[in-house]
């Protein structure tokens, strides 16, 4: 990839060109394995790309970068995901 | 070589037609609208052989050369007044993208009321975005400073946009002679835009994304250090067009008559072409006094005035007013001078909202004071002259 000689707001694309955005999370979204049907309705949704998707269709969720928008627990069909919020944890 | 007899406007296209943009996105506005109107005939005639986009406002005529000049072309357009303080927000996109977009702007009054005279509040008023500051005091500089204005904006040290001023109606409606390089001279001084970074889908990059306190900083001394450079270059740009145009306007200012003045008379634009003939008279009268005519505002000057005070008191003519402070350039002229200089600087604001400035009224603000008449800043002529 050819980088710029010039300084302004330019990023080139990489994984986590903005640091660790799974810092910026309040509510987390936590995912039941047994209940979900492998529908994949969060991997086709998720704005970030935070739902890996496995090679048998099980979904992971990765917390490095997952801002916990919780649009994944929103569309889930099965209500396999819910937010819980990442203080109460501590 | 051809001698072209028309008006700051028409010269100002044909200049920007012979840089050879890509694009041009403009918008009308008195006193701008044969500006535009003059680049369309070179379209028509086929002169013209970029992309001329009609926008639907000022602001969208900015945006569009930001997009334009992002995907590494180059670029130009035009504006005046109310238009300049509608691409505002743009202007600060455009300089901190580090885009080497070239603007004529023509110096007109801002409303309300409807004034379509000329003074300097428009352009004054966008001093902090960034770009890079001309003001011009004939059509032939006008022809000069915007082929000189890709050269400089385009270098890799600067990277910057550059705003060439000029005052409504004096330039911009008032035909005078200007001598016309050949194209391939032109080609020759000015060669083909290679950008420092640009959109390109073979090598994908994001433009404009969410950045971090600690990197947004950097760019800002980036740009700091880039109007740095500037005023290094300005003088090396301006010698090479001497030497190979034989005309010279000067470099960050054009100096005319210092040797020995012990008074130095600062102004800017067309009021810096009359400023001659009033330096002249007062000569002839046996006054000591020199003309250093501010054509850079961005970057200022600093380094330049600070020297010439050394030799004298200085006299600033401000066609605009920082409303609760004073003129601009009597600001600029008195930071400048701050702790180095014992120097004097007497302010005057004159030509507001379009009244003349003749040289027979620069001569009584010079008079008044080298007889130790001035205030620290006053109004010139006020009540009517």
């Amino acid at each position: 990839m050819k980088k710029y000689d010039v300084v302004t707001t330019i990023s080139y694309p990489k994984k986590g060109a903005m640091g660790k955005t799974g810092s910026w999370r309040v509510f987390k979204p936590i995912l039941d394995k047994e209940k979900c049907v492998k529908c994949l309705r969060c991997w086709i949704f998720c704005p970030e790309g935070t739902i890996i998707r496995n090679k048998d269709d099980t979904v992971d969720i990765d917390y490095e970068y997952c801002k916990g928008c919780g649009i994944c627990a929103n569309v889930c069909a099965v209500k396999a995901i819910t937010m819980e919020r990442e203080a109460k944890r501590k | 070589m051809t001698i072209m007899i028309d008006t700051g406007n028409y010269i100002a296209a044909k200049a920007a037609t012979m840089a050879r943009p890509d694009v041009v996105a403009a918008y009308p506005i008195t006193p701008q609208t044969t500006l535009v109107e003059g680049i369309a005939n070179y379209v028509k005639s086929g002169e013209f052989k970029g992309e001329y986009i009609c926008v639907e406002s000022e602001h969208s005529a900015m945006s569009a050369c930001i997009g334009a000049s992002a995907t590494g072309v180059r670029t130009f357009t035009g504006t005046s007044s109310h238009g300049l303080l509608l691409m505002h927000e743009m202007l600060h996109w455009a300089a901190l993208a580090r885009l080497p977009i070239v603007m004529c702007n023509i110096n007109r009054v801002v409303g309300p009321g409807w004034n379509i005279w000329t003074d300097e509040n428009d352009s004054i008023s966008q001093r902090d975005t960034g770009w890079l500051q001309f003001y011009c005091s004939s059509n032939q500089e006008i022809f000069d400073t915007i082929i000189q204005s890709f050269k400089l904006a385009e270098n890799g040290k600067v990277s910057l946009p550059v705003m060439i001023s000029y005052n409504a109606f004096i330039l911009s409606h008032t035909s005078m002679p200007v001598d016309i390089p050949e194209q391939k001279e032109i080609d020759d001084f000015l060669p083909k835009y290679e950008p420092n970074w640009k959109l390109d889908v073979k090598n994908p990059i994001t433009f404009g994304n969410i950045i971090l306190p600690a990197e947004y900083e950097k760019i800002r001394k980036n740009m700091q250090s880039s109007q740095e450079n500037a005023k290094k270059l300005v003088p090396k740009i301006a010698e090479e067009w001497k030497k190979k145009f034989g005309r010279y306007h000067g470099d960050l200012i054009e100096k005319y008559k210092c040797d020995g003045a012990e008074y130095i008379l600062l102004s800017m634009g067309a009021i810096g072409a009359e400023s001659k003939v009033a330096i002249n008279n007062l000569r002839k009268d046996g006054f000591k006094i020199g003309l250093a005519r501010v054509r850079a505002f961005r970057p200022f000057p600093k380094e330049e005035i600070l020297k010439l005070s050394k030799q004298g008191n200085l006299i600033v003519i401000d066609r605009n007013i920082s409303v609760g402070s004073e003129g601009a350039v009597f600001s600029e002229v008195k930071a400048a001078l701050y702790g180095k200089s014992d120097a004097k600087v007497y302010g005057f604001i004159a030509g507001l909202g379009g009244k003349d400035v003749t040289y027979g009224n620069i001569e009584t603000i010079c008079k008044k004071a080298v007889n130790g008449k001035a205030k620290d800043c006053e109004w010139y002529g006020l009540e009517g002259v």
